[in-house]
């Protein structure tokens, strides 16, 4: 599949020199003249552990930045600065103290020394065991899904055939840690918090995977480089072919958005872990750095998924005009990423939290079926791949009726008596 | 009442759980019953108050409110300092509106010794307890949309205009919140003309905060899907529970003490009461927001209706204060509910007696009615909509 | 449409973003430790006690130990013990003067009726917010050379305040010092004409009683 995925770009590349160019194969080149170094049989090994030394630092440092981040965009949203306190430490053997404070970009190592200098306590009738691998394995868990993710037109840790089918086995399992803190912590609310998690992550695994298969279908593979590279044209240079640029494709990515909050736990969908009614839920007996752990996870999470939004939805590492492919194609991967997480943040600064029976309503009641439709809707746009003309228009309209009538009568369906009222006044 | 208006909760579990008791478990298959402490430290419990719940699921079958945690003898010290020393104490009873309690238990003392107030501090007095309506009506919808799980947005927003009204009552009385305002036969300052232009500035502006936070999260489908419906009170239940203030009007029983009693010079003042209908949380929401309308009409119409004049009683004196035998209830529309001190004085300095009728400990006397059969979830959002705060509670 | 509100909130959200970039009215922080916040005339924190000036201030307290403001305090965080002489004050009359005046700003709770019954204008409120201690018996418990503070100070904090005070009490002791000149003038009058009708004490002009006076509110 490597080769055919490589001839597949050789062969639809309008520029080809972009995908040798310097910047472009730079991360590769690096890698190779470091494996260069050591002897045959261990640079197969080496190969593989530079690629995850590569994601830990760099998703390492995208969590550490992405909190920050959240926090000063949530700031401003809300009217505030966020943290712009923590700059540069005086160290006692430098002569000098740069008291700029960076704009409190440095906040995360702070609280990375906080989280670890924190007492580490453990509830005396806690499940011991699991009370500890509960923030092990969820961190492991996120981490796994990142191997699938093809960062850049040369950069995929492993290109696996079922790509797709591996990240939703892997990320699902970050749902069942939550269940073991919440159960290992023996407390109430963490309790009430593990339940919540397991009726969510059944509610709305399903939704998730609905939400990719009309992908799938349409690009033919459950490869996620190769979803990528069959969106690498572009109308007129300019107009790029995102499957975001299809009616089944918008509806799909909007399925996909919100499946993606409720699966990483986010604000609306942040029940597992409702601060104003289960105090922190599973988090709620975990302090210092099993804490920070959860907190990395649900972050890595989050960027997991958001790259998958990325890579299936807008286009992956492409760029959105021919024109602008001189960028290498890592960069516009993390743009988009980046514009994701942006988007996330935005929402958890705007929306309140669903009550449990609402939450699962909504996904059996609406997007369950808004995908299922969504899935017919995407085999009628692949049917109808030959028409042209005005053809094409007529393709299109259906196509966007197909998802946006049902949407509008299962909307009104389930907002059925809920509305704005206009009050009467005593004089 | 049927179970069916008490629940819109489409949930079998739900059915039967309309009275104010644990629902009997027959079934053998059926699961436990879990009890949960919410509070007293708990971040939605507005305070150290805590509900013990009885949970089957998620859904509440039982409720018991308890509180006392922060009860400070309030009436017993009032018994024992002078009148004037009762008043900053008054400032702590409801610690986010004290103009409106500064001026019930005024109001009381008034009525106890008789005294006149003049006509300008007639017009301070509700200038200050409308703007406080605007505090505390904007720290209430702020906190309810932190129940229902913002990440503080809508909190910090109101905080922003809150935080407005709070300086303009400390450059004119010293302090943000404990405002000690209100004295026998006045107040205690009068305000410069530029505090009054300032002050009206803002309330003319207010209603463009008011409309973007409308716009905000009024509509939004999220909080119709969590306030509608749910935490239902009904009329006749309200009145028999003693119910008072927003509470009781969203239920939709027309009772305003500003216009029962008319006291102060509201009879001068031209405004409406906003009722609702179904009694239910967003019908608690929206009674503030309305009512926050409602307090901008009356304040534009105070300051331009504001008279020249002096803010005291010349009879009035500090110190010595000896009212005449007798007892006297004053009785204010708070922005919690009907706010009332009862005094009997013995002619000695200190009243006999003191009493305080909190509205909102009266109001969170029916909090397990409005949740039964609701998740823990609705809890906390019911109980922000009654809006308590601890320090009246508890005294 | 569903979503439409979900959508509104995601505009206002954003206005509010953006406006907190250019729009000092939804940005309101202040950045406190390098950023003084402005504090308004009427700002009170805690009391203290008025001396007429900064070279000598136990001997020029204002304070005379009269202990109203240890009985009208409601949380009575005030304690005066009177001396047992009588020291001249700033106009050079005898007084009492306050031997021990501690005020306990941990029970304090900033009412200012102790400023509003106090017929000397002794006592004033400060403005001083940053009063952290680490210890709430010696850190917290103000004794009478901490709370002592000069007049030029009280103009400092409360200018309009500070003036009406000023401009009252030098009509006081004018009045004051009339009244004695006249009560002088009187004695020496009854001794020149011994055996004339002694003039009556009620002729004398009356000097308005400081006590009588109500504590004027200061203005905002």
């Amino acid at each position: 599949m490597n080769s055919s995925g490589l001839s597949l770009l050789s062969a639809h590349l309008p520029v080809a020199a972009a995908a040798d160019g310097l910047l472009e194969r730079l991360p590769l080149t690096l890698r190779d003249t470091f494996v260069q170094w050591f002897p045959a049989p261990t640079q197969w090994l080496l190969h593989h552990l530079i690629s995850i030394v590569g994601i830990l630092a760099i998703f390492g440092l995208f969590f550490a930045f992405t909190t920050v981040a959240e926090r000063k965009l949530l700031g401003r949203l809300q009217n505030r600065l966020g943290p712009n306190r923590a700059g540069v430490p005086k160290f006692s053997f430098l002569p000098f103290h740069l008291k700029h404070k960076l704009f409190g970009l440095t906040q995360p190592f702070a609280d990375a020394v906080k989280a670890l200098t924190k007492e580490d306590i453990v509830p005396a009738a806690a499940d011991k065991l699991l009370h500890f691998l509960a923030p092990v394995l969820v961190v492991a868990f996120s981490l796994l899904t990142f191997a699938v993710l093809p960062f850049g037109r040369n950069l995929i840790p492993v290109e696996l055939d079922a790509a797709l089918l591996y990240f939703f086995a892997a990320g699902s399992a970050t749902e069942l840690t939550i269940f073991m803190a919440g159960w290992a912590s023996r407390n109430k609310y963490s309790l009430l918090s593990a339940m919540r998690a397991l009726a969510q992550v059944i509610s709305y695994e399903l939704p998730l995977l609905l939400s990719v298969i009309p992908v799938v279908l349409v690009a033919g593979t459950l490869s996620t480089q190769e979803i990528v590279v069959a969106q690498g044209f572009w109308t007129f240079g300019l107009l790029p072919h995102w499957f975001i640029f299809t009616p089944w494709g918008a509806a799909g990515f909007l399925l996909f958005l919100v499946a993606a909050l409720a699966e990483s736990n986010r604000s609306p969908f942040d029940l597992p872990e409702a601060e104003s009614e289960l105090i922190a839920g599973h988090l709620t007996e975990y302090s210092g750095f099993k804490y920070a752990l959860f907190f990395m996870a649900e972050y890595f999470g989050l960027t997991a998924l958001s790259g998958l939004g990325v890579t299936l939805f807008l286009g992956g590492w492409q760029a959105p005009c021919a024109f602008l492919q001189f960028i290498p194609s890592y960069l516009w991967f993390m743009g988009k990423l980046v514009g994701m997480i942006v988007f996330f943040i935005w929402v958890r600064g705007t929306l309140l939290r669903l009550r449990i029976d609402q939450l699962t309503r909504l996904s059996w009641q609406f997007l369950v079926p808004l995908a299922l439709i969504n899935l017919g809707n995407a085999a009628f746009w692949a049917l109808t791949g030959a028409w042209s003309g005005p053809l094409q228009i007529v393709r299109w309209a259906v196509s966007a009726a197909l998802i946006v009538v049902p949407f509008v009568l299962m909307g009104r369906s389930l907002t059925r008596g809920q509305a704005p009222r206009t009050y009467r006044y005593a004089t | 009442m049927s179970a069916a208006d008490l629940s819109p909760f489409n949930s079998p579990f739900a059915a039967g759980t309309a009275g104010p008791s644990v629902r009997a478990v027959k079934d053998p298959f059926h699961g436990d019953l879990l009890e949960v402490s919410m509070g007293p430290q708990h971040p939605s419990t507005h305070g150290v108050f805590r509900m013990v719940v009885t949970l089957d699921g998620e859904i509440i079958v039982k409720l018991k409110p308890v509180f006392g945690y922060l009860h400070r003898n309030h009436e017993k010290i009032a018994e024992n300092t002078s009148y004037l020393g009762s008043m900053p104490y008054t400032d702590r009873l409801d610690y986010l509106c004290s103009m409106t309690t500064n001026w019930a238990y005024a109001l009381a003392v008034e009525k106890l010794a008789g005294q006149a107030v003049p006509d300008r501090a007639q017009y301070l007095r509700i200038i200050m307890a409308e703007l406080t309506r605007l505090v505390n009506h904007s720290c209430l919808v702020g906190f309810l949309f932190n129940d229902l799980g913002t990440s503080f947005t809508p909190l910090l927003y109101a905080f922003r205009e809150r935080e407005k009204i709070l300086d303009l009552f400390e450059s004119l009385t010293g302090s943000r919140m404990m405002c000690n305002y209100q004295r026998f036969g006045g107040c205690r300052v009068d305000p410069t003309p530029e505090w009054l232009a300032a002050a009206s500035r803002l309330v003319d502006n207010f209603p463009r905060f008011l409309d973007e936070y409308e716009t905000m999260l009024t509509g939004n489908e999220i909080m119709l899907a969590r306030t509608q419906g749910v935490g239902v009170l009904d009329a006749a239940k309200a009145v028999n529970a003693g119910i008072t203030g927003p509470c009781l009007r969203a239920s939709g029983y027309n009772y305003d003490v500003r216009k029962v009693d008319g006291y102060g010079f509201y009879p001068r003042f031209d405004f409406r009461v906003p009722l609702g209908a179904h009694g239910d949380t967003y019908d608690r929401y929206m009674m503030r927001v309305l009512e926050m309308r409602e307090s901008v009409k009356i304040l534009q119409q105070a300051f331009r209706d504001l008279p020249a004049g002096p803010i005291m009683d010349p009879k009035s004196k500090l110190r010595g204060f000896r009212p005449k035998a007798g007892e006297a209830y004053g009785r204010t529309e708070s922005p919690k509910g009907e706010l009332g001190f009862f005094l009997v004085s013995d002619g000695s300095p200190n009243p006999y007696r003191y009493r305080v009728r909190p509205p909102t400990l009266i109001n969170l006397t029916l909090l397990e009615d409005m949740c039964l059969g609701h998740t823990i979830a609705d809890s906390v959002v019911i109980l922000g909509s009654i809006d308590i705060v601890l320090g009246e509670v508890d005294r | 449409m569903l979503g439409s509100g979900i959508i509104k909130g995601l505009a206002v959200t954003a206005k509010n973003f953006v406006g907190s970039y250019h729009d000092p009215a939804r940005m309101v922080t202040e950045q406190y430790p390098e950023e003084r916040p402005k504090l308004p005339e009427a700002y009170r924190n805690f009391p203290f006690l008025v001396t007429e000036n900064a070279t000598d201030p136990m001997g020029t307290l204002r304070c005379v130990a009269c202990q109203i403001c240890e009985k009208e305090c409601p949380p009575q965080c005030i304690y005066i013990e009177k001396s047992k002489d009588k020291k001249p004050d700033a106009t050079g009359k005898p007084q009492l003067y306050p031997a021990v005046f501690a005020i306990d700003t941990s029970v304090c709770m900033s009412c200012q009726i102790c400023v509003e019954v106090c017929p000397f204008d002794a006592i004033k409120m400060d403005q001083v917010f940053e009063v952290a201690a680490t210890n709430r018996f010696t850190g917290l418990l103000l004794n009478r050379e901490q709370l002592a503070k000069p007049n030029s100070y009280f103009h400092q904090i409360h200018p309009t305040d500070a003036h009406e005070v000023d401009t009252r009490l030098a009509a006081e002791r004018k009045a004051a010092e009339e009244k004695a000149k006249a009560a002088a003038a009187a004695k020496a009058a009854a001794a020149a004409a011994k055996p004339a009708t002694p003039a009556p004490a009620t002729a004398t002009p009356a000097a308005p009683k400081p006590a009588a006076q109500p504590p004027t509110p200061p203005t905002a």
